[in-house]
């Protein structure tokens, strides 16, 4: 019956050795899995999944692991647990068939049974040998031993046997699963914890404001490190899943790769490149302003690059999202047929956080977007008191961090606080802040966005006003005048009065050069009036100078005469013509 | 090993054999032990002393050594060792530990009704 064993002998002195069990995330948090060739218990109340955990890590290993398994079930038959479980797809008969499961239902009906004397368990022992050695299986799973304990009168035997039982799961070197249930102070109803000391899980099922959520912890874990928070987990068609996301740390990667927002103007805002890679962006804005609309153009745009997004919508449905964004031009619809989109609605209240956050973490996980947009983060106060949100949506962020995924998350601010403190108060976690905001004047409501914050990126101060048109969200020219930013009506208007006084003083100045060229003209036809005026003046006055030379020449012809009639000397004659006319006159009269 | 120590044990047999044993086959019992313990042989020995005392004639024991046969556990839905299966009559009764509570066995056999 006992078998060398094989792993704890060959085993060198490097910790202890784990057994993967292939569930999403509990190897991670287990840093490697449950204990090789140890016994591990698994607790929990009624329906807090301790049956699913332990089917499933006999299939993962079966599967995955190349490990044969035995369930023994002290509760349900075979065919109940084929039928269990077929919904997660996983095919026991065809498993026991290929020799890699044996499933054993250990059936005991305390009314069929009486107890005269001694007895020992030898025969669930012996049950279980031959299953472990028909298969040569590695992983056993013992669903719930604690049957026992209702079936059988005598509890010390029982607690003698168990002890008996677990040395000789141990010996036999096999993983071995104990699921039993919680007892009301103690991890388990019947104190099993005492027998199984090497690990031990806990599995919980809480309902908090009528939502319940899964969760799990590892009460002790011996010889070993492991995480000690509780962490939510899933059951789904898939199966189980826990989510390790609390265990990140702020060891993330910075990438300095660029990604667009999808506005074109709005990169240049962010210094003509986008928000960093990897990064979270956080939208706030009141009702109305455009939120989900900047996170359809940014999911656009992402895959308009042939990435992949995930929209997580918890107001409306994928639909309703689609028809309101083509609406203003964006085809959500083409991108979801290539493959590249994929929405998740879910109404906030349909899960609790945990399970929220861990619905999150799987579908990226399984899509692995480079892209993500959460629309919006507020509603997630409907479920959870703001502490909790922030906790779950610090990990989402460290997640998404770690997977360089880039993620935007709108936050509906309500009217009773301040913009710039958003409803969640996660605003210090995020890289980039948008504000969207109704700005309400002159009896009209315009949409005015800016950059509250974008760690690392050298970004604008302008508040911009946009529009939501038929190609999408336009950004305005900010219109800064004399009464500073106008927006809406009263910047048209404004730019309109700019337009006519633009209008009018080109009027005037046209005007004014018509003028100039007038007076130009006046002028230049003055000055020809003028020379023509001085040239007839000037002709008159040469006439008149020559008319009056004329005498005087004549006069002196005759003086000339006269002097030569005379026979004058003729040195008086040149003297009179050398001196003055007046003399020449007087001494001639 | 004790599968046939008297002409009052036998093989497991089909229902051929327990016709052929006449009448003495009503009480068809069946005792399942792990090996020859020492309380298997208790076992064995009070109940052969209570079919003796209270059902002589009338009974067939079968013996059933789950060392060599461990597979035969999964039919009659076998833990405790030793326990004693009541196949005939109807319905099915289990009497398990070393049967050494005459009274008790009388009543889990249903030959003695309960008393308190």
């Amino acid at each position: 019956m006992i078998r060398p064993n094989r792993r704890n002998s060959s085993r060198p002195l490097n910790g202890l050795q784990k057994e993967p069990t292939g569930i999403p995330g509990f190897d991670e948090i287990t840093y490697g899995g449950l204990p090789a060739g140890r016994p591990t218990l698994v607790c929990g109340g009624a329906g807090a999944g301790k049956t699913l955990f332990a089917m499933e890590f006999l299939v993962r290993g079966a599967t995955l692991y190349g490990e044969p398994g035995v369930f023994m079930s002290f509760e349900e038959s075979n065919e109940e647990l084929a039928t269990n479980v077929a919904s997660l797809g996983f095919d026991l008969n065809q498993l026991e068939a290929d020799k890699k499961l044996v499933l054993e239902y250990v059936f005991i009906e305390r009314s069929e049974i009486e107890e005269t004397g001694e007895y020992d368990l030898e025969a669930l022992f012996l049950r279980l040998g031959h299953a472990i050695d028909s298969i040569g299986a590695k992983r056993i799973v013992l669903d719930t031993l604690e049957a026992l304990f209702a079936a059988l009168p005598n509890e010390a035997i029982i607690r003698a046997e168990l002890r008996r039982l677990f040395r000789w799961l141990k010996d036999k070197g096999v993983t071995a699963l104990i699921t039993c249930e919680r007892g009301d102070k103690r991890l388990t109803r019947y104190g099993l914890e005492e027998y199984v000391a090497d690990c031990v899980i806990l599995l919980d099922n809480r309902v908090e404001n009528q939502i319940s959520t899964r969760r799990m912890r590892i009460v002790k874990y011996r010889g070993t490190s492991h995480g000690t928070n509780e962490y939510p987990f899933l059951i789904d068609d898939k199966g189980f899943s826990v989510v390790p996301i609390t265990s990140l740390g702020l060891a993330h990667k910075a990438p300095t790769e660029h990604i667009s927002s999808g506005i074109p103007r709005l990169d240049t805002m962010l210094d003509g490149k986008g928000f960093y890679r990897g990064s979270s962006v956080l939208v706030s804005g009141t009702a109305g302003t455009g939120k989900s609309t900047i996170g359809a153009h940014f999911i656009d745009a992402a895959c308009a690059r042939g990435e992949r997004a995930l929209f997580f919508a918890f107001e409306e449905s994928q639909d309703q999202i689609i028809r309101n964004m083509r609406s203003i031009g964006i085809d959500l619809e083409k991108f979801i047929k290539k493959g590249l989109l994929k929405f998740q609605n879910a109404r906030p209240s349909t899960w609790g956080l945990e399970v929220h956050l861990a619905m999150i973490h799987k579908a990226i996980s399984e899509f692995s977007p480079s892209v993500v947009v959460v629309d919006p983060i507020t509603n997630f106060l409907s479920v959870g008191d703001p502490i909790e949100t922030k906790s779950m949506l610090t990990r989402l962020i460290d997640f998404l961090k770690s997977q360089q995924v880039t993620a935007m998350f709108t936050s509906l601010t309500s009217g009773r606080h301040e913009l710039e403190d958003s409803d969640v108060e996660v605003s210090s976690l995020m890289d980039a802040w948008l504000l969207v905001k109704n700005i309400e004047h002159n009896g009209e409501r315009n949409r005015g966005l800016y950059i509250l914050k974008a760690r690392g990126i050298a970004h604008s101060n302008q508040v911009r006003e946009f529009l939501l048109t038929d190609g999408g969200i336009q950004l305005v020219d900010a219109y800064v005048g004399a009464e500073g930013v106008l927006m809406g009506s009263a910047r048209s208007s404004q730019v309109a009065r700019e337009k006519a006084t633009e209008v009018d003083r080109k009027l005037v100045m046209e005007r004014k050069q018509r003028e100039l060229r007038h007076k130009q003209e006046l002028y230049e036809a003055q000055l020809v009036a003028l020379k023509g005026q001085y040239e007839t003046e000037r002709d008159a006055i040469l006439r008149e100078l020559e008319e009056e030379n004329q005498p005087q020449q004549v006069r002196a012809e005759q003086r000339l005469e006269i002097a030569r009639l005379r026979q004058a000397d003729n040195g008086e004659v040149e003297m009179k013509d050398n001196g003055s006319t007046k003399t020449q006159k007087g001494t001639m009269r | 090993m004790k599968t046939t120590p008297s002409k009052k044990l036998r093989r497991p047999t089909n229902g051929l054999a327990s016709q052929s044993e006449s009448d003495g086959s009503r009480w068809n019992l069946r005792l399942y032990v792990a090996g020859q313990t020492p309380r298997s042989l208790t076992a064995f020995k009070n109940l052969k002393q209570i079919c003796e005392e209270y059902l002589k004639g009338q009974y067939y024991i079968e013996v059933i050594d789950l060392m060599e046969n461990p597979t035969l556990a999964r039919g009659d839905q076998i833990l405790a060792i030793p326990t004693l299966v009541r196949k005939l009559p109807q319905p099915i009764r289990k009497i398990i530990g070393d049967l050494s509570n005459t009274e008790r066995v009388l009543v889990g056999l249903d030959i003695q009704p309960r008393s308190n």
